[in-house]
């Protein structure tokens, strides 16, 4: 499954996001080398977590993990098969609530040391807009607080390839790294932190209008 | 497998070679010389010309079809760069996605040297195609600066930048001898690089008098002139290498590229300043992006593929 795992992005994303897209990357030395870590991330389309993949190179691919909507990608058995194990995503029941056992997945790839990549935006939403954060990451965080969060911004992916699209468009993709931060005890200072690190990020770009 | 290329072309591939090792020894001496200034940028820059020199080399040498692949993902890199920097209309997505289609199709013309074709198929077939596209699509918002803007673009970026790869098709039908059009491709390209050293350098070491103030400040009238001038030598120096050109057409041909060459920058940095930005990306290291190491090729490759087929191949 690794050897497959590892074509699929090697052979057919890697290419893709960089010769077809193209991607400009603001400090990639930013990015955690080694687990536990997780990448934050803004959301607007399926080609951010291909994107985010392309960021590690060669075999270090298996240790990243996106964290993915149950109810999508799990919807039937042959895309669910292709999710688990190839894309290798953790599954997340978006519609569960707070239960007990809802994070165990992340955990277990937590606590072997894997880089798992969340959108704190909860769905890719309106194109190049960025939602209000949903408090998941904070109680996610409470029972890890040692795991170091790294804030990515991305640009471009929702003009070239929108909620509902089926028409793919070449965009240059613009990748902006911030620097790791932790967890804060107060969920407010927590989603504050959070939030002001993303816009700071974004606020780099000098992005033509979409509309 | 270098059989098709002639020694001339090799010769000329020899001197590239020749003058990036001595610009990478003289900054090397510059740097050890005077440490307490900084020549990172320019030592950037030179870095990027032998990355750049060496992937035309290889495409250029290694088969005619990979040449043509080539200058079309030029041209697709140049247009991706230009529609990612211009404000764009959501609702007009699918009007870019059949503009990035021009490319392999106007390349296919070129490749089976139908040059009626190749001629008209981006300012007619394309130009009316776009707005039928828009019509269907029925939102008549942001109308005309869709159609404006993305319609220059290929205009530019395509159909100029294609101009390069008709030369490699060029049917030599003067009597002469048989010219390669690898020989004119390589000419046109070291001829334009070389004119933007030139005007560089010239205007770094003697520029007092700018040129357009308002759109590129850096530009004076004794780098424009030097440069002309340099090109011009150039242009003389290496036609009997790698084109069928009598003097007289050199000379002509060297103060064209350096003219036009020069217009052609400044029609980008136009653009640029209109958006608020310096450098159209940040592809190549230490050049900014592919539109800024192109600017001048989109003038002088369809200028100077007109000229020559007027008075050499019809």
């Amino acid at each position: 499954m690794n050897i497959l795992r590892w074509l699929f992005y090697a052979l057919i994303i890697r290419p893709f996001i960089l010769i077809v897209l193209g991607l400009n990357v603001r400090r990639p030395e930013n990015l955690p080398k080694d687990g536990p870590a997780i990448i934050v991330a803004n959301h607007n389309s399926h080609l951010d977590t291909m994107v985010l993949m392309t960021l590690f190179k060669g075999w270090d691919i298996h240790k990243v993990r996106p964290i993915a909507a149950a109810d999508y990608f799990l919807k039937n058995k042959l895309f669910a098969w292709f999710s688990l194990n190839v894309i290798h995503i953790i599954p997340l029941d978006r519609k569960a609530g707070v239960k007990e056992n809802l994070f165990d997945g992340i955990y277990e790839a937590l606590d072997q040391n894997d880089i798992v990549i969340l959108f704190p935006e909860g769905s890719r939403g309106e194109p190049e807009k960025i939602t209000r954060f949903k408090s998941g990451i904070y109680y996610l965080l409470r029972e890890r607080p040692d795991v170091p969060v790294y804030p990515v911004f991305m640009h471009g992916l929702g003009k070239a390839l929108p909620k509902g699209a089926k028409l793919f468009v070449p965009f240059f993709c613009d990748v902006f790294i911030g620097n790791g931060f932790y967890y804060k005890a107060d969920k407010k200072q927590f989603m504050n932190t959070l939030e002001n690190r993303m816009t700071e990020l974004a606020d780099e770009g000098d992005f033509p209008p979409w509309e | 497998m270098l059989s098709h290329i002639s020694s001339e072309i090799k010769i000329v591939l020899l001197g590239i070679l020749c003058l990036l090792i001595l610009s990478s020894l003289i900054s090397f001496i510059l740097t050890k010389l005077k440490p307490d200034k900084d020549f990172s940028e320019i030592n950037l820059r030179i870095k990027s010309w032998w990355l750049m020199a060496s992937v035309f080399t290889i495409a250029i040498v290694i088969h005619h079809t990979v040449s043509l692949i080539f200058l079309a993902f030029i041209c697709y890199l140049a247009f991706k760069e230009y529609l990612s920097l211009i404000p764009t209309n959501r609702a007009h997505r699918a009007i870019l996605f059949w503009a990035y289609l021009a490319i392999p199709i106007q390349f296919y013309w070129i490749y089976i040297g139908w040059y009626g074709m190749f001629i008209i198929f981006i300012p007619v077939y394309m130009f009316l195609f776009l707005p039928i596209q828009s019509i269907l699509i029925g939102e008549n918002k942001g109308f005309l600066r869709t159609m404006g803007s993305v319609h220059w673009g290929l205009m530019i970026m395509v159909f100029g930048l294609s101009h390069l790869a008709y030369l490699l098709v060029l049917p030599g039908t003067t009597g002469i001898e048989a010219v390669s059009g690898s020989g004119l491709l390589l000419y046109i390209v070291i001829l334009t690089q070389c004119n933007d050293v030139a005007q560089f350098i010239w205007g770094k070491s003697f520029g007092k008098h700018k040129v357009v103030p308002k759109v590129s400040p850096n530009k004076t009238w004794e780098g424009l002139i030097g440069g002309i001038l340099t090109t011009m030598v150039l242009a003389w120096f290496l036609a009997p290498l790698l084109t069928p050109l009598e003097t007289w057409s050199t000379l002509f041909t060297g103060f064209l590229i350096g003219l036009t060459g020069f217009i052609g920058d400044v029609n980008l940095s136009s653009l640029k300043r209109d958006l608020g930005i310096k450098d159209s990306g940040n592809t190549i290291p230490g050049h900014g992006g592919i539109l800024d190491r192109v600017d001048s090729l989109t003038y002088t490759a369809p200028l100077f593929f007109h000229f020559i087929r007027y008075f050499y191949f019809v």
